[in-house]
């Protein structure tokens, strides 16, 4: 059992909380999660369920029940403090115009106005302006209904927001992702295999992981776009610098993960090196390596929204952008509920992917 | 005809704090071709470290070790090991795992897979060759364990605890197949147990090992291993001379065991 001492704390820690596999979101759809109560099975025949982490499980039941209260909630929500119709109309006219409206100059004079007032009271001054004037366009709830969203949706998927199609502007946002993960993957998995392979490669090259994996891509921008300049080659360099680290931590994992007794037991057989490496760290680092991945392509899909800051006109975080300057909400709103539910489309595949390609994940010993 | 040559090992593990742990000191035996040599001894008194330094996964701090007339310097496939947790690679299926020895190096293929066929039968896992790893139970894994070791046909067979993670009816007749095995194939093994019955059962020859430090205390010739397979295996523990030997080895071991907890104070 000493074999095991020393394999790296932290980096499990860090790779599991984000990937666990029993409260998977959608997990409950799994045919073992027993729709069918009653239905005899050992765990239904359980007499004490509080505590048993087992017992408890995702029921699909509720996930449905809580899709439909958030329905709900936007619905009335919207519904009781919306857009004025007028202020509807006006941004919509105003897109078609490419020219400011009316009401988004007053929204902008709120804004001041709201700041002038904030200065006037710590000056001790009196407001120097009615902030009633203008906020009938803009209520502090504003969101767009449904209805408003669904059109909206109907629009960019057809006509596309700037002459942009929705679908475009995914297919732009997934292959800025596929690539970063792929560059990432490359230089991130042979370096975390050297360093859990060699002493100086691990030594050398800790500092620097421990030092940049903390590092919020965000906070480079300003870097990124003095060194790389506007556009897709910032965005590729951020997401890169999202998932290189994951993955490099993921493989330095994996590598370490092999029990001394397999390689004893690879060398009695015959094994070379290069074919314990290909035959056994390999193949045994796989589930680390998915698990990596799985974590990299979240936070990847998440910086993608900032990396699409970096003066891009395509993808879906530079669409959501757009749309704010014109006040078009609706896109805004079309554009999260779509990174949303990409966002989960992917993490279904790759770990429908996981258990096709690594069936024997989490039952070596 | 030797086989293996152990002429007085050292084996001194630094502690990385500072300080040493001496786990053998003095180890001088040597075994005929074809012997069953059991290792018998209460925990830490070296079992395992011998068995490693004979794999060439450790090298003594003194002393030689030989197999035929070649020093040991690293693990190799003329000497073949069974772990106590199969260590069998659990992405590969039954068959794979057999055959991956040959297959390391590079055994023409329909030899290789008719000596698969062969092993399967001869540990009864005929039906499981597709099967994967996870889907075996714990004997069902040790035999697949010990037909991927005997794939390589190796001149020297060692086992660490084979058993020993095994409930009591499973490891009985595991050591019933091992017997078989060495019986059939003629293979040297040596073999770590922390069960006297077992050690008495399976040892054509038995050492009994005493602790701090490590060393070989007590030499049997053993006439039972000959016998396991004609007789009934109960009938053999059960009989006066078994028994006997039995009681003498674990008064020998009691006693070892009293003078380290008086060595721990407690
Ligand atoms: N890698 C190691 N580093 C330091 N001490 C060790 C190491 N392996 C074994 N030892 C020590 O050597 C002694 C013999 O260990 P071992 O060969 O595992 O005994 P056994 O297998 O008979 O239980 C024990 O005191 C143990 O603590
Ligand atoms: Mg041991």
């Amino acid at each position: 059992m000493s074999d095991n001492v020393g394999v790296g704390v932290h980096d499990q820690e860090t790779l599991e909380t984000a990937a666990d596999d029993e409260g998977g979101f959608l997990s409950g759809l799994r045919p073992a999660s027993g729709l069918l109560p009653g239905s005899g099975s050992p765990e239904d025949r359980k007499t004490v369920s509080f505590g048993d982490a087992a017992a408890v499980r995702s029921l699909p039941l509720w996930s449905l029940i809580a899709l439909i209260v958030l329905a709900a909630l936007w619905w009335a929500g919207t519904r009781a403090w919306g857009f004025p119709d007028d202020f509807r109309a006006a941004t919509a006219a105003a897109y078609e115009q490419k020219d400011p409206p009316e009401a988004l100059t007053d929204a902008k004079l709120l804004t001041e106005c709201r700041l002038a007032g904030i200065a006037a009271t710590e000056a001790g001054e009196p407001a120097p302006c009615n902030e009633d004037a203008y906020s009938q366009f803009l209520s502090p709830a504003a969101f767009p209904t449904p209805a408003d969203t669904w059109r909206g949706f109907n629009t960019l998927r057809t006509e596309g927001f700037k002459n942009i199609t929705l679908w475009e502007h995914a297919r732009t946002s997934l292959t800025r992702v596929g690539v970063g993960m792929l560059v990432g993957s490359l230089v991130g998995i042979p370096i975390g295999f050297a360093m859990g392979l060699s002493s100086r490669i691990r030594g050398f090259f800790d500092t620097p992981v421990e030092l940049l994996r903390p590092i919020p891509p965000l906070a480079l921008i300003p870097l990124f776009i003095l060194w790389f300049g506007i556009g897709n080659p910032s965005a590729f360099a951020l997401l890169i610098f999202a998932s290189v680290w994951i993955m490099i931590i993921s493989a330095r994992a994996g590598v370490r993960d092999i029990s001394l007794s397999k390689v004893r037991a690879a060398y009695s057989l015959g094994a070379s090196k290069r074919q314990i490496l290909f035959r056994l760290i390999v193949p045994n680092a796989l589930p680390e390596l998915f698990t990596g991945f799985r974590v990299a392509l979240g936070v990847s899909w998440g910086t993608l929204v900032a990396a699409e800051l970096v003066g891009t006109d395509t993808g879906l975080g530079s669409m959501i952008f757009q749309a704010r300057n014109f006040f078009r909400l609706d896109v805004v709103v079309v554009g999260i509920i779509v990174i949303s539910i990409i966002g989960v489309l992917l993490d279904l595949i790759v770990r429908m992917l996981e258990s096709v390609l690594i069936p024997w994940r989490g039952k070596g010993r | 005809m030797k086989d293996l040559k152990v002429d007085s090992v050292d084996m001194v593990y630094r502690l990385p704090k500072g300080g040493s742990v001496q786990a053998l000191q003095d180890v001088s035996f040597e075994l005929d071709r074809g012997r069953l040599l059991t290792l018998l001894g209460p925990s830490g008194c070296g079992k395992t470290t011998l068995l490693n330094i004979l794999a060439g996964f450790l090298a003594p701090t003194a002393g030689t070790v030989l197999l035929g007339d070649a020093p040991i310097t690293g693990p190799g496939p003329d000497r073949g090991m069974v772990f106590q947790q199969g260590a069998l690679f659990e992405w590969l299926d039954v068959r794979k795992n057999i055959s991956f020895g040959p297959r390391m190096q590079r055994a023409p293929r329909a030899e290789t897979e008719r000596t698969v066929d062969e092993l399967l039968t001869t540990v009864g896992l005929q039906d499981f060759g597709e099967k994967r790893i996870y889907e075996l139970s714990g004997g069902m894994q040790q035999r697949v364990a010990l037909a991927r070791c005997l794939a390589n046909d190796p001149a020297v067979i060692l086992m660490d605890e084979p058993l020993g993670a095994l409930d009591a009816l499973t490891r009985e007749k595991m050591q019933g197949l091992v017997l078989k095995l060495w019986k059939e194939t003629g293979k040297t093994i040596v073999l770590v147990t922390h069960s006297v019955e077992e050690a008495l059962f399976l040892g054509d020859k038995l050492f009994v090992m005493a602790p701090r430090p490590g060393r070989i205390e007590y030499t049997y010739e053993l006439p039972f291993a000959e016998i396991g397979l004609d007789v009934e295996p109960r009938d053999l523990k059960a009989s006066p001379e078994f028994i006997e030997r039995r009681e003498e080895i674990l008064s020998l071991i009691w006693e070892m065991e009293e003078q380290i907890m008086g060595h721990d104070g407690g």
